[in-house]
């Protein structure tokens, strides 16, 4: 049976941690990372009787700049409410959070839907809570398990930022979380490298069917595999005529599979009302302030004016704030060429590497010298990535780095004329009489192989294009 | 301390340095408000053996200021009474006759400072908490507008009623401890900037004083009310001019006030589980079960009653019918005092509808208990001052007038008080 009988319905809740320097209620770091658990602690975010939050304007600042960014409607008043639960990692047995009056309505997301028409997704709302602690599990089955608790992150400022059930897909659903991602990072809100500052839960159902929740899911590669697994998962179960429960599962992030949760704990009663102890926000009254920087569909459409590139090239290099600024860093070298290698090829080379861009920005001037060889055609292109090659794996290496230049000399790479080939040519001509007869049979793409083994026969000093031409001349053409 | 009237839950005394205006004084605490490295109980068992890290920003003023802190005090557990009979260690007792309460919650304060043990205490007061036991045991006692002092420290019941307060012997040692506490604490988000100078005057001359109909209706008694009669006639003589007012809205005050404070109640309590304060909690049972043991055996049956009431209260489909409504009832209810307080300077009424009961008497049944606040209750609910000070006996005991203020108004309020002590 054809698959659109399955019509598959996702709607996310991302929850990142906002960047700011202390916590959302009480003046602690918030740069816990590195530092021994319970260090970055006072009574306020561990929740003494007696202790009581006082709010984090910047919190409040940061959140706004993202729902303006996100095209929210923004209220008159926003007010902190209580959610009940007991769980050992909160404080309080409750969480400070928004309820019926968030600090923004509504607002959309543009993405590209998979066959790469823009899609826009509507947003619910967004508003700001704390984070709880964090459970560590310990011990093993012959000495008993026990858990101890870390309360370095409670009182961490959360955004949570919620969508309308309408992506279609896991790459719908990752490619909202990039463009978020994106925003948050050219808002400077948000620092997604550091570890847990994203956790999404998901709501997936096949249309028709019941809904089910993904809880917790910490990556945005998680995401697409939890809701892929699910999607399988579901279609199975209904394909051989079993029903969908409505349930909250789990993602397991090692196996790429979701379990079920016990149905005890969806069934919690939040018991939802205002914090007294906090006032309301006249969020109407912050709005004159919120004054936003470029955003990254601006910043495209920016490049393919400014620049003249591709709306591919573009969109993939605002796609992600660092790579834009490196890309007008290098785009003096010449907009095309920069947009190319740097989109075509050297995020492929990085993410092959797993290399963050970050470790080059620093020696962006070396790249640029690489762009020049190439624009200059002192060496090939086919060179050009070799050397490339060789100058990533020198940075991520423990060695002395190499400059382009360096490799180039070393491993005699610089372009020389074809004519100095026309040995080679002739005597891969000599061994390769198939491919002539299927070039000249009308046979398309024979010669490339021919073209291929000049290449590699002259370590890539040679230039395709003029070979192409001296074989023709050769073959009388 | 010969601690006779089982005033204090804890006797550890810290002496006061410097030459503040407390300087020299000794000064007890309720036991629901944090004291650095002093064991701090809120009377009950789940609390034992929590000693906070931190002073309460109001217990940091006094000590600034110089004053001795001299043992917490005990209390219903929680704040969750108006006897002091639920105090998990016991009830305080009535130095005027000790087979009667003290009154609550700040009975140890009442108590400590009646028995002459101390010439002040800091109390608090959610529904009458600091009000009733002055009232009952004979001394003064102010609730400060809500806001005027600083909640820092103060171990939540109903957080958005209660201010911590004075209690003293008379109005100038109140309005004393007033000026040390009162001001803005930037720890303390619902607090404002009002400080009180301490400059007290008797001046009661020209003001119009409102007589709540309302404060002499059904439930009050006689003798208590003839006493009020009597002490407002005073105030009369002394230049005011009383009127009677009507605050329509007053009969939901009770309602209004215990829902909201169940609901505040039940989410305030939901921390103590046994992971950070009192006992252990039995480590082999799952943690919900673990927990469910550790605060069954923790906290005391009137506590317990009332985190089922807010719980109940706030679940799902009963939201909109109480603390919705309640919501709504508080605003008419300060309403009602807004437009009464706007031609009058004050409201005048018996703090206690009684006197003291005998121990046991008030707490077979909750509901008898829960009426005994219908004339403190609402100040708490309009946020408004209002102070108890002793005017005569009744039925042997004493009788307590409770003056209530404009908002922020504790200046003329104090003023008045010390009018009406001078004069009697
Ligand atoms: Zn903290």
């Amino acid at each position: 049976m054809a698959d659109e009988e399955y019509i598959v319905v996702i709607g996310l809740e991302v929850h990142c941690q906002l960047d700011t320097s202390s916590k959302l209620f009480c003046g602690c770091s918030a740069d816990f990372r590195a530092d021994a658990p319970n260090t970055h602690v006072c009574p306020v975010c561990l929740g003494l009787p007696g202790a009581l939050p006082v709010l984090n304007k910047k919190a409040i600042e940061y959140a706004l700049k993202v729902a303006k960014a996100l095209n929210c409607k923004i209220p008159q008043e926003a007010e902190f409410c209580r959610k009940n639960y007991f769980y050992p990692d909160l404080v309080k047995a409750y969480q400070i959070t928004m309820g019926d009056n968030p600090l923004a309505l509504g607002g959309y997301i543009e993405i590209e839907d998979d066959a790469g028409n823009p899609k826009v997704v509507n947003l619910t709302r967004i508003h700001v809570e704390e984070d709880p602690g964090r459970l560590i599990h310990m011990g093993n089955k012959e000495r008993g398990h026990y858990t101890l608790v870390d309360y370095n992150r409670s009182g961490i400022p959360l955004i949570e930022m919620v969508t309308e059930p309408e992506l279609c897909s896991p790459k719908e659903a990752r490619r909202l979380l990039n463009k978020l991602r994106a925003t948050l990072e050219y808002l400077d809100v948000f620092d997604p490298d550091k570890e847990g500052s994203i956790r999404v839960d998901a709501n997936i159902s096949i249309k028709g069917h019941e809904r089910v929740e993904i809880k917790n899911i910490s990556s945005y590669k998680g995401v697409e595999k939890a809701l892929t697994f699910e999607i399988t998962r579901q279609k199975n179960l209904i394909r051989r005529g079993g029903s969908i429960a409505r349930e909250t599962r789990h993602f397991q992030e090692g196996k790429g599979t979701t379990t079920s949760a016990r149905s005890k704990e969806t069934a919690t009663d939040y018991r939802y009302f205002p914090e007294p102890d906090l006032p309301v926000i006249r969020v109407s009254d912050w709005m004159d302030n919120i004054v936003l920087p470029e955003l990254p569909d601006a910043r495209r459409d920016r490049f393919m004016n400014q620049y003249g590139i591709a709306v591919n090239h573009a969109r993939t290099l605002t796609g992600d704030l660092h790579l834009a600024e490196f890309y007008e860093l290098i785009a003096p070298v010449g907009s095309q060429i920069a947009a190319s290698w740097i989109a075509d090829i050297l995020i492929g080379e990085l993410n092959y590497r797993d290399m963050p861009l970050s470790k080059i920005i620093s020696h962006a001037g070396q790249f640029k010298d690489l762009l020049v060889l190439v624009r200059d055609q002192q060496i090939t292109d086919k060179a050009g990535i070799d050397v490339l090659r060789v100058w990533l794996d020198s940075l991520s290496g423990t060695g002395s780095p190499e400059t382009p230049g360096q490799i180039v000399a070393r491993l005699g790479l610089t372009r020389e004329s074809g004519e100095s080939f026309r040995g080679i040519v002739e005597k891969i001509l000599t061994n390769n009489p198939q491919a002539i007869a299927d070039h000249k049979a009308g046979k398309k793409g024979a010669l490339n192989f021919i073209v291929g083994q000049v290449m590699k026969e002259t370590k890539g000093k040679s230039d395709p294009r003029e070979i192409h031409a001296m074989i023709s001349e050769i073959l009388g053409e | 301390m010969n601690d006779k009237y089982n005033a204090y839950l804890n006797t550890t005394e810290i002496p006061g340095t410097g030459s503040g205006i407390l300087a020299g004084i000794r000064v007890s605490i309720k036991d629901n408000i944090s004291t650095k490295d002093i064991e701090t109980t809120c009377a009950s068992k789940i609390l034992k053996g929590y000693i906070p890290p931190y002073d309460a920003h109001a217990v940091t003023l006094l000590k600034n200021a110089g004053a001795s802190i001299a043992g917490k005090t005990n209390m219903d557990e929680f704040g969750m009474g108006s006897t002091t009979e639920n105090s998990a260690f016991g009830p305080a007792l009535n130095p005027h006759d000790t087979t009667r309460v003290t009154g609550g919650s700040s009975g140890g304060s009442a108590a400590a400072v009646a028995g002459g043990l101390v010439s002040m205490a800091l109390g608090s007061d959610t529904g009458g908490s600091i009000r009733c036991p002055a009232a009952w045991c004979g001394i003064v006692g102010l609730k400060p507008s809500y806001g005027r002092v600083s909640r820092f420290g103060l171990i939540a019941y109903a957080n958005s009623f209660e201010q911590i307060g004075p209690l003293a012997a008379n109005v100038r040692d109140v309005a004393k401890l007033f000026s040390v506490i009162a001001g803005h604490d930037k720890k303390d988000s619902t607090s404002v900037s009002k400080p009180y100078d301490g400059k007290v005057i008797p001046d009661i001359r020209g003001k119009t004083i409102g007589i709540p109909r309302e404060y002499f209706g059904e439930g009050v008694d006689r003798d208590v009310a003839a006493k009020v009669r009597e002490a407002i006639t005073k105030l009369e003589e002394l230049g005011a001019a009383a009127v009677e007012v009507s605050l329509p809205s007053m009969k939901y005050a009770l309602p209004a006030y215990y829902v909201t404070c169940t609901c505040e109640a039940s989410s305030n309590l939901d921390r103590f589980d046994g992971v950070r304060y009192g006992p252990e909690p039995e480590m082999n049972l799952p943690w919900h079960d673990a927990y469910t043991k550790v605060r069954e055996a923790g906290f005391g049956q009137e506590v317990k009653r009332r985190i089922l009431l807010g719980t109940f209260a706030l679940s799902a489909g009963y939201y909109g019918k109480y603390y919705v409504k309640a919501q709504h009832a508080r605003q008419l209810i300060a309403k009602d005092f807004a437009s009464a307080l706007k031609t009058c300077d004050f409201l005048a009424g018996p703090t206690m509808p009684n006197v003291a009961p005998k121990i046991g008497e008030l707490t077979s049944d909750p509901l008898l208990m829960y009426q005994a606040d219908i004339l403190t209750v609402p100040v708490n609910i309009a946020g408004i001052p209002a102070i108890s000070v002793p005017c005569g006996t009744a039925h042997g005991m004493p009788v307590g007038l409770q003056l209530m203020g404009r908002m922020f108004g504790e200046e003329s309020l104090l003023n008045a008080a010390l009018a009406f002590e001078e004069a009697v």
